[in-house]
């Protein structure tokens, strides 16, 4: 089959591949009619996320038809079923996931005891990501292997268009997430950094969370078009000062939720010196991230407010005002979405036609051109915002 | 089994048989090319500097030169980054440096004339490459002006409307 295949910094290939095989009872296979690049395979495109071996197929957003399935899995899946994979693989049975804490989950992860060693935890497996979560291959690909299929998938009915559900993998129950563990009151304020696919998300979330107002943060016009489009009032941080901005806009107070949907790529300028000093130590390797929107969220932020944090961060980080969010009596809400804990209430939702999620698209292609569509994206040319991809 | 990643994958797992069309272009393999060369220059100037003074007839400049090594890898690893364009903008101007300093050497009194012309000539001509790079990376990596031309105005995500959408909260709290 082909699959879109990581084999090292920016390079990444169309290859043509062996098929996935059934490896355990519980697993499906599925033959993939969607996927997408998110912004989270950006960071493995540059390299950023260690433990990524050439070979690895990307991909962790994915829906399709089942087109084979183990024993073990047989009594929730048949042939012929219509499937959403969510990109963290559950098993639904550890106390994780009885908890609901999916992305979590104390057994998918088949690389354990080497994630245990990098997060002291482990995290949940992950599809087409670094092999500290599993090494699973990922979804950009004609075929892929679902383990732990009998929990680990969203059923959606016939008559559906695949682009109006494909994001319940990941992008919408993760700006969804951001915005429910804010607990947004009728009164609040919620401020959005990065308008990408996350953040348009988010931003739709915490409209119909019922925020009083959201606030969107970037510096791209097309994006922060499309987020004003959602509803959103918008900064541009190449225009403007956020925090004079963001302290206008809230009578002097701040916003009361703060949402980081840009994680460890802040980008960097001279406007912004601390960008400099973490891209300079990034290149040294004494810091893994570039934190800036953490730092601005911690210093804007009302006290006793809350910051939800979806935007990836690797490993250790310089330069946190532990002293403020501590003085402040913040909140911090983070992690990798606990996409099945959402997405029956988002389906419905998509059912009901509260929210259409495939307006975020604006590129469709075939999957040999994906790796092109991989530099269109991180370039963020051509107004391109979300990339779906049909094998 | 041609592919050494393959030696990787457990087992069941694709393995790569053919490998297709890649992201990396020729330009991003230039741009790759020029910071490795970067990195290989830096290196001899901060280690061997004055196997480079002495060719060049520029004895006692050895603290300059390793200055130019640390500058020649600092560009060396940004060129191999993603930013690349940063990179090997700060090539163009090491480059210029370079040349300003070759081109005072060239004084009479210097019995290694010939070779500081060879490495003058050798200079511009990586200058030359590193110029043609620069201008290749902003083309295919930069952001046309008309890519801002798409603003997105009509795509709420709520197909009843803003307004529709905000009123969903309330309702959901008045029914609770
Ligand atoms: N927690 C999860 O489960 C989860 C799931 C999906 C994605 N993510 C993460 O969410 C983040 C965003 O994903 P995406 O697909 O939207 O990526 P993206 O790269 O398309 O979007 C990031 C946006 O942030 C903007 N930006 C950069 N610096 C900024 C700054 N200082 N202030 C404001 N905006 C800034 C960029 O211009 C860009 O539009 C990534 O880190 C991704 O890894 C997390
Ligand atoms: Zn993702
Ligand atoms: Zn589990």
């Amino acid at each position: 089959m082909k699959a879109l295949v990581w084999h090292g910094k920016e390079d990444i290939r169309c290859d043509s591949v062996s098929d996935p095989e059934i490896q355990d009872p519980r697993d499906a296979i599925i033959k993939v009619t969607s996927c997408a690049i998110c912004g989270s395979d950006l960071h493995l495109f540059h390299n950023f996320i260690p433990a990524m071996l050439p070979g690895d197929i990307m991909g962790h957003e994915t829906m399709g038809e089942v087109v084979e399935v183990g024993s073990g899995a047989s009594g929730k899946l048949k042939k012929g079923d219509r499937i959403v994979v969510p990109f963290t693989i559950i098993c639904g049975e550890c106390d994780q996931c009885r908890r609901g804490n999916f992305s979590v989950c104390e057994r998918s992860n088949r690389n354990k005891a080497l994630a245990e060693k990098a997060f002291g935890h482990t995290t949940a497996g992950l599809f087409g990501y670094t092999h500290l979560t599993g090494g699973y291959p990922g979804g950009q690909a004609e075929y892929l292997r679902v383990p732990f299929a009998d929990a680990t998938h969203i059923k959606v009915p016939d008559g559906i268009p695949d682009e109006k559900l494909l994001f319940l993998s990941d992008i919408f129950p993760t700006g969804w997430q951001a915005a429910a563990q804010c607990d947004i009151e009728p009164t609040d304020t919620v401020a959005i950094w990065g308008c990408g696919p996350v953040g348009q998300m988010a931003i739709r979330s915490a409209i119909l969370l019922g925020a009083k107002q959201v606030v969107a943060i970037d510096r791209l016009p097309e994006r922060l078009g499309m987020a004003a489009a959602g509803g959103a009032i918008t900064i541009n941080f190449d225009e403007e000062s956020v925090i004079e901005r963001l302290n206008e806009l809230t009578g002097g107070k701040g916003p009361e939720k703060c949402i980081d949907c840009v994680g460890m790529e802040s980008h960097v300028s001279l406007s912004y010196p601390d960008t400099i000093y973490d891209r300079a130590k990034q290149f040294m390797m004494l810091e893994n991230d570039r934190p800036h929107v953490l730092r601005e969220m911690i210093y804007v932020c009302r006290g006793g407010g809350v910051l939800s944090i979806p935007g990836v961060y690797s490993g250790l980080d310089d330069k946190i005002p532990l002293g403020m969010l501590m003085n402040k009596g913040l909140t911090v809400r983070t992690g990798q979405t606990h996409v099945n804990k959402w997405t029956d209430d988002l389906l419905r939702r998509i059912e009901e036609g509260q929210i259409d999620p495939s307006f975020v698209i604006t590129h469709t292609v075939g999957l040999e051109d994906g790796p092109e569509m991989y530099k269109t994206f991180r370039d963020k040319q051509d107004g391109c915002v979300k990339v779906v991809l049909k094998p | 089994m041609n592919f050494l990643s393959n030696i990787t994958r457990s087992e069941g797992d694709p393995r790569i048989l053919r490998t297709g069309p890649s992201s990396l272009s020729m330009t991003d393999k230039l741009a790759r090319g020029l910071g490795w060369f970067s990195i290989g220059l830096g290196l001899v100037e901060l280690v061997a500097p004055r196997k480079l003074t002495r060719a060049l007839g520029m004895e006692g400049m050895e603290p300059l030169v390793r200055a130019y090594g640390a500058r020649e890898l600092a560009a060396g690893v940004v060129t191999l980054s993603p930013d690349k364009q940063v990179g090997l903008t700060s090539r163009v101007v090491g480059d210029a440096l370079d040349i300003a300093t070759l081109l005072a050497a060239m004084g009479p009194r210097n019995r290694r004339r010939d070779n500081v012309g060879l490495a003058l000539a050798m200079v511009v001509g990586v200058t030359m490459l590193d110029i043609a790079a620069t201008k290749a990376v902003a083309v295919r990596h930069g952001r046309k002006s008309n890519g801002d031309a798409r603003r997105y105005a009509d795509r709420t995500g709520f197909p009843q409307g803003v307004e529709a959408a905000r009123r969903v909260a309330t309702a959901q709290r008045q029914g609770a």
